[in-house]
C-alpha cells in the first residue's frame, strides 16, 4: 500500500505539470495583459515594457515557463503577484488558502453529518412518510443554490436577528498544522451561517446518493442472507450493507472536498470571508498570471490528494479492492 | 405433529405489469429429520414458496395473501417479528443457489459464519470465532483456523458453498431450507456438496427442504417429492413411488428429461415442448393444459385439485396416465 502511494504521487507530478503549462499557455492566449492597467488609467508603453522585464515576460515562453517551475521546485516560490504590490503569491495563499480549507471542511463535515444518516432514513423507511420528507427537503436542498441560501440566511439570522455576525471570518492564527484554528466562541459564530449556506446543499446530495445506494444493496442476495441468520434490521443494515453502500458517496466527496476546500467564490463573498475563493476570478480579470498559476496548483494538488485517499478509502470499504 | 405444516400458501408480487401469481395455495408437511425435495422448472415459485416460510419475501412488492406456516404449531405467518428473528437462522436455516453473491463481500468469512452464534447462543466474539472453526472443519474446509479471516472472493465456489452450510448449522437448526445450493457449482462440486448435507443431516438429525430443477438428483437423497408446475403443486409422492410410478404428464416429462445411469440402453432425452405459462393473470384452469399430450376439453375450464392416487401420493390432473404414459381412463 505504501508503495502504491509514493508511485500515485510520484506520477502526479508529470499531471500537475502538463496542467500548469497548458494553464500557462491558456493565459497567453487571453487578449490584454496584466499590466494593461494601474486602476482607471492605462499606462505608458515605456512603463509597461519596463515592469514586464522586471517580470521576465520579455522572455520567450519557454524559459518563462522553465523559470516558474525551477523556483517552484527549488525554492517553493510561486511568484510575485503582478497586482499586488509587494504580495507574493505564497503570501496570498497562506492568508487565505486555510480559511478556504476551514470553512470547506467544516461544510463537508457537516453534509456528512446530515447527508448519511438521512440518506439512510430515508432508505430503511422507502416509500413511507420518513422518505418521503427526507426526499422533499433533499430536493429542496439540492435546487436551492448557494447563491440564494446564503443571502436569505445572512439577512434573516445576521441582519434581521442579530444572532450572529454579519460579516468576516473569525479565525485567528496561528493555525495548528497550518490551518486548523482554536475551536473559540468568535470562531464558531462567524461559521455557522456560511457552513450552513454551503454544507446544505452538499448534505442534500449526499443524502440522495447514500438512500439510491442503500436501497440498491438492500436488494442483494447477502442481505437475505444476513436477515435469515435473524439479525435485526438495524444490524442487517448498519453491520451488512451500509459499508457497500458508501462506495459511491466516497466517489463523489472526492472531487467535491478539492472544491469547496480550495473556496467557493459565492459563498466567501456573501459573508465577506477572506477565503481563496475570490482569486480564481480576480486572478484571471486582473490577467495576474502567478496568480492564477498559484491557486490552479493548489487545487489540482488538493484534488489530486483528495483522490488518493478516495482510493484508499475504497480499499477500506471492499476487500476486493487492492493495490500493489 | 409434523415439524413444519404448510397450508394453503399463496404469495403474489404485486407489479408494474399486473399481479405475479407466484405461490397459489400450496400445502405440505415436513416431518422432524424427514428430507422433502421440491421440484419444478425455473421460476415456477419454489424459491418464493420457501421464502415465504421465513417472511423473507420483499413487501412490496411481495404479498403473502393466505395461508399457513406451521412451526411445531407455531404459524410464522402471525408471530411477532421479534419471534420470527429468533427462529431465522437458529431453528429454520437458508442456504441459498448463488454462494457467489449470498456472502457479503466486504466481511470476513468468520465474521459472517459465526454471527448466529453471536445473535442466538450469545456467545462473545472470541467464543464465537473459536465455534466457528470447528464448524468450518465440520464442513470440509481445510486449514480452517488460517481462513478466517479470509473475505468470500478468498474462497472458491464450493468452500463458499460449504461457509455457508457451517453458517446455516452454526446454531442445530430443526430445519434447513437448501434453494438449488448446488444449481452454480460445477458437477464434481456438486456431488461432494450433496454428500455433505446428506451426511451432516444424519449426524444431527434435522430436516430437509432441497429445492431443485434437476430430477436426477432426488433419488438418493429425498424421503418425498413435490413436484411445482407455476406456483401450484401438481403431485406429491415418496420418492420410490415417484420414480416408479409418476402421475402427472408433467412429472413423466421431467424424468423422461432426466439421464439415467442405470438405464439397459441409451435412452433418448426428450425435453418437454412449449414454455412454462405466464404468472401474470395465470386463468383458473390446469396450468399445464397447453403443454400436455393427454389435455381434454375438461383441462381447459377447470384446475384440477389435488386427489389421492395411493399412499401418500397426490396428483392434480383431471387424466389418470399409467407410469408407462399411456392413458389408463
Ligand atoms: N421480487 C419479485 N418481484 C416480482 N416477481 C417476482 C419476485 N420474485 C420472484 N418473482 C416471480 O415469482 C415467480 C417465481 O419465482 P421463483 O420462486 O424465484 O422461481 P423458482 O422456482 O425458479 O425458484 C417468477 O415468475 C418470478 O418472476
Ligand atoms: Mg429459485
Amino acid at each position: 500500500m505504501a508503495a502504491y502511494v509514493v508511485r500515485r504521487l510520484f506520477w502526479s507530478i508529470p499531471v500537475l505539470v502538463a496542467l500548469l503549462l497548458a494553464v500557462f499557455l491558456l493565459m497567453q492566449a487571453i487578449p490584454g495583459g496584466p499590466f494593461d492597467f494601474a486602476g482607471e488609467r492605462s499606462l505608458p508603453e515605456a512603463v509597461i515594457a519596463n515592469l514586464e522585464r522586471r517580470y521576465g515576460l520579455d522572455k520567450p515562453l519557454h524559459e518563462q515557463f522553465a523559470n516558474y517551475l525551477k523556483s517552484i521546485v527549488l525554492e517553493g516560490d510561486l511568484g510575485p503577484s503582478f497586482r499586488q504590490r509587494n504580495r507574493s503569491v505564497n503570501d496570498i495563499i497562506g492568508d487565505s488558502f486555510p480559511i478556504s480549507a476551514q470553512l470547506g471542511i467544516l461544510a463537508i463535515g457537516l453534509a456528512l453529518l446530515i447527508g448519511i444518516p438521512a440518506g439512510i432514513v430515508a432508505a430503511l423507511n422507502h416509500n413511507r412518510l420518513p422518505d418521503y420528507v427526507a426526499s422533499f427537503l433533499a430536493i429542496l436542498g439540492v435546487s436551492i443554490p448557494a447563491l440564494v441560501l446564503g443571502p436569505v440566511l445572512y439577512w434573516l439570522f445576521a441582519l434581521k436577528l442579530g444572532w450572529l455576525p454579519v460579516a468576516l471570518w473569525g479565525a485567528e492564527k496561528p493555525f495548528f498544522l497550518g490551518f486548523l484554528p482554536m475551536p473559540t466562541a468568535k470562531f464558531i459564530r462567524h461559521a455557522i451561517l456560511p457552513t450552513v449556506a454551503l454544507g446544505t446543499g452538499m448534505s442534500a446530495s449526499i443524502a440522495r446518493l447514500t438512500r439510491a445506494s442503500l436501497l440498491q444493496v438492500i436488494r442483494e442476495d447477502y442481505i437475505r442472507t444476513a436477515r435469515a441468520k435473524g439479525l435485526r434490521e438495524r444490524a442487517v443494515v448498519v453491520r451488512h450493507a451500509l459499508k457497500n453502500s458508501l462506495i459511491p458517496v466516497v466517489t463523489v466527496l472526492g472531487p467535491m472536498f478539492a472544491a469547496v476546500v480550495t473556496g467557493t467564490i459565492v459563498i466567501e463573498s456573501v459573508f465577506g470571508i477572506p477565503g481563496m475563493g475570490k482569486y480564481f476570478v480576480q486572478g484571471i480579470s486582473n490577467r495576474d498570471y502567478p496568480v492564477i498559476m498559484g491557486v490552479t496548483l493548489i487545487y489540482a494538488v488538493i484534488l489530486v490528494l483528495s483522490n488518493l485517499l478516495v482510493d484508499i478509502t475504497y480499499a477500506w470499504l471492499d476487500p476486493r479492492i487492492r493495490y500493489s | 405433529m409434523a415439524l413444519l405444516e404448510v397450508k394453503d400458501l399463496t404469495t403474489h408480487f404485486h407489479t408494474q405489469d399486473g399481479v405475479v401469481k407466484a405461490v397459489n395455495g400450496i400445502s405440505y408437511e415436513v416431518n422432524e429429520g424427514e428430507t422433502l425435495a421440491i421440484v419444478g422448472e425455473s421460476g415456477c415459485g419454489k424459491s418464493v414458496g420457501v421464502l415465504s416460510i421465513m417472511r423473507l419475501i420483499p413487501q412490496p412488492p411481495g404479498d403473502i395473501v393466505r395461508g399457513q406456516v406451521l412451526f411445531e404449531g407455531q404459524d410464522l405467518l402471525k408471530v411477532p417479528e421479534h419471534d420470527l428473528r429468533g427462529i431465522r437462522g437458529n431453528r429454520i436455516s437458508m442456504i441459498f443457489q448463488d454462494p457467489m453473491t449470498s456472502l457479503n463481500p466486504v466481511l470476513t468469512v468468520g465474521k459472517q459464519v459465526g454471527e448466529a452464534l453471536e445473535v442466538h447462543q450469545g456467545l462473545s466474539t472470541h467464543e464465537a470465532r473459536a465455534k466457528t472453526v470447528s464448524l468450518l472443519q465440520m464442513v470440509g474446509i481445510p486449514e480452517a483456523s488460517g481462513r478466517l479471516d479470509d473475505y468470500p472472493h478468498q474462497f472458491s465456489g464450493g468452500m463458499r458453498q460449504r461457509a455457508m452450510i457451517a453458517m446455516a448449522l452454526s446454531c442445530d437448526p430443526q430445519l434447513l431450507i437448501a434453494d438449488e445450493p448446488t444449481t452454480a457449482l460445477d458437477v464434481t462440486i456438486q456431488a461432494q456438496i450433496i454428500e455433505l448435507v446428506k451426511r451432516l443431516r444424519d449426524d444431527l438429525g434435522m430436516a430437509v427442504i432441497w429445492i431443485t430443477h434437476d430430477l436426477g438428483i432426488v433419488a438418493g437423497l429425498a424421503d418425498r417429492v413435490i413436484v411445482m408446475y407455476a406456483g401450484y403443486i401438481i403431485e406429491s409422492s415418496p420418492v420410490k413411488e415417484l420414480y416408479a410410478n409418476p402421475r402427472h404428464p408433467y412429472t413423466v416429462g421431467l424424468l423422461r428429461s432426466v439421464p439415467r445411469l442405470d438405464a439397459v440402453r441409451a435412452q433418448r432425452l426428450i425435453p418437454i415442448e412449449g414454455l412454462p405459462p405466464d404468472l401474470i393473470g395465470l386463468p383458473d384452469v390446469c396450468p399445464f393444459a397447453p403443454r400436455c399430450a393427454h389435455v381434454m376439453d375438461k383441462c381447459w375450464s377447470a384446475n384440477p385439485q389435488l386427489r389421492s392416487v395411493g399412499s401418500g401420493h397426490q396428483v392434480a390432473c383431471w387424466v389418470d396416465i399409467n407410469s408407462d404414459g399411456s392413458h389408463g381412463l
